[in-house]
């Protein structure tokens, strides 16, 4: 299988943190998966890249469709069934630059909200048999997308940079939900950290495991790719380290206190 | 069914989350948790000039069901649209995460989630997301131990990331009146434009994403009347199965079989949809 030319940023990190190895065959031209070294150990890396030539017209940007979704659960659930009898579970690196989830009306019919749930499942179902499962956020982590794709990671990781993003609407479309002119919009993002698009904001929601800054995210150096692998490493270590398999170290951010207050105040009640 | 039928029904839509919450668990064992007294109201909501709710449009409900140990989560449609902020979803998440821990302790707690939500709350963005991810972790930490029904009755239905917590349920109950899909139609027009999704086509919309719709092509698991004495009744069945042997969401390889059949040139039509799913999601 060739090396895909389009310009992504799932597929310049895929490329950098894979290195030669072949991606696995029998995938969509929309979904890189390799089985490559990270920390000495085989781990398995899956990128979403944009298909130009998608079958589904609705998803050759970068989106998360139909088939990307089943995909996904599928590159997870071989992962999990390939280990079922292993001391050692294999771990997974979830590359994040995803534009959306797909909105079409094919999507809807064909229930892509279903699609999207195997693949989340699939990645919480591996993170709860012990497969260390690490979101490396490029680029774009948006929504549905996100959800299907990284959200369920016990570590997640993005870079300090401009292109770097979290959110769960695109602003045009959310002013219109909100019934909010898209400057309204962008004001209270401004003053309200959840609201905000920027990676500085999102970080102090405390869910980010580390934000690494200054690598170049469009075209990482060899000292960038060594970086960000080293960190990789490190969040591998840290889970493997770490007895739980849950997602509570998300919580804590200064932004995010009511999350363990209502947490608190339900143990108590329970 | 005649004009008797429907007047000696007890309409389950008709009533506000609380009340759905209580028409489920066995008579007299409801006890809601963080209720509106304890004012667990959402921090985000008022410095945007949103008057908040008591209980963040989330009711707690813990009780019995067929004498057994249930929580069951309701989710207030008529508030903010039954979207899910900080408040709100961890609400939710937090409640699936204590009843996961009382069955790896020994107690057989099952958890009920009702479903009347457009997904995150767009004025709590992040903090809307970061909660649904939660909840799609702890309904599959939990649904290994007891099966998690889904029920989403109407009208509001189910979207957004919730539309994935209802898509990871063991067990998916749905009115006609529901709509279950991933984006919601505004969205869908305004990302793809009138052509591909017109939101103000209301039976173009319940054709595609409609309860009727979803329980013929087998994304859901039972398509009941609006009658809460019905809908209570199918929960205890589905609790009485136990987990089923294989989950929706597991079924990939049937999935991805099916939609490699679809002719994707042409516009999909809810008879095509039916037609290919009848095959069933085995590989």
């Amino acid at each position: 299988m060739s090396r895909p030319t389009v310009h992504s940023r799932g597929a310049i990190w895929f490329a950098a943190l894979t290195g030669n190895t072949a991606p696995c065959a029998g995938y969509p031209a929309s979904l890189l998966v390799a089985d490559s070294t990270l920390a000495g150990k085989t781990a398995r890396f899956i990128s979403i890249i944009p298909d130009s030539d998608n079958r589904f017209p609705r998803v050759r940007n970068g989106e998360i469709g139909l088939v990307e979704g089943w995909s996904l659960a599928r590159a997870v659930q071989e992962t999990i069934a390939a280990d079922r009898d292993a001391a050692t579970k294999r771990p997974i690196v979830a590359i994040v630059d995803v534009a959306s989830q797909a909105y079409g009306r094919r999507e809807e019919a064909y229930g892509i909200h279903q699609a999207l749930a195997g693949a989340a499942g699939a990645y919480a179902e591996a993170r709860l048999a012990g497969h260390p499962v690490i979101a490396l956020i490029v680029g774009k982590a948006m929504s549905g997308a996100f959800l299907a794709h990284g959200y369920q990671a016990n570590r997640l990781i993005a870079l300090d940079d401009p292109g770097v993003l979290v959110h769960a609407m695109g602003k045009a479309a959310a002013a219109r939900i909100t019934q909010r002119s898209v400057e309204d919009l962008e004001a209270f993002a401004a003053t309200v950290p959840p609201m905000a698009y920027d990676i500085a904001n999102y970080q102090t929601l405390g869910l980010l495991w580390r934000l690494l800054p200054g690598i170049a995210a469009d075209a990482p150096s060899d000292a960038d790719r060594v970086r960000v692998n080293e960190t990789l490493a490190a969040a591998l270590a840290d889970i493997e380290s770490d007895a739980t398999r849950d997602l509570k170290c998300r919580l804590g951010g200064v932004n995010r206190q009511a999350s363990s207050k209502v947490r608190e105040m339900l143990t108590q009640q329970w | 069914m005649n004009s008797q039928s429907l007047l000696d029904r007890d309409s389950f839509i008709e009533l506000n989350a609380r009340s759905r919450a209580r028409a489920l668990l066995d008579a007299g064992s409801f006890r809601e948790l963080l209720g509106p007294f304890d004012r667990m109201t959402s921090p985000w909501l008022p410095r945007q000039g949103v008057v908040v709710q008591a209980d963040d449009g989330v009711i707690v409900a813990k009780g019995l069901i067929d004498g057994q140990p249930a929580v069951v989560l309701a989710i207030e449609g008529t508030f903010q649209g039954g979207s899910l902020g900080e408040v709100a979803g961890a609400k939710i998440a937090g409640a699936l995460e204590l009843a996961a821990e009382d069955n790896r302790r020994g107690t057989p707690t099952r958890a009920v989630i009702l479903f009347e939500t457009g997904g995150v709350r767009l004025q709590e963005a992040n903090l809307g997301l970061a909660a649904i991810a939660e909840i799609h972790a702890a309904i599959v930490d939990l649904r290994r131990y007891q099966p998690v029904i889904g029920v989403t009755a109407g009208t509001v239905g189910c979207f957004g990331g919730m539309s994935i917590a209802a898509a990871l349920c063991s067990y998916l109950i749905v009115c006609r009146e529901a709509r279950l899909g991933l984006n919601g139609p505004a969205v869908i027009e305004q990302e793809a434009g009138i052509e591909e999704y017109d939101s103000r086509d209301k039976p173009f919309i319940w054709s595609f994403t409609g309860g009727e719709q979803r329980f013929n092509s087998g994304l859901v698991d039972a398509y009941l009347e609006d009658d809460s004495t019905a809908i209570a009744a199918q929960v205890r069945t589905f609790l009485r199965q136990g987990r089923p042997d294989s989950l929706r969401s597991d079924c990939y390889a049937g999935f991805l079989a099916r939609l490699a059949e679809v002719d994707t040139r042409v516009q999909a039509t809810p008879a095509a949809v039916r037609e290919l799913y009848k095959k069933g999601f085995q590989a």
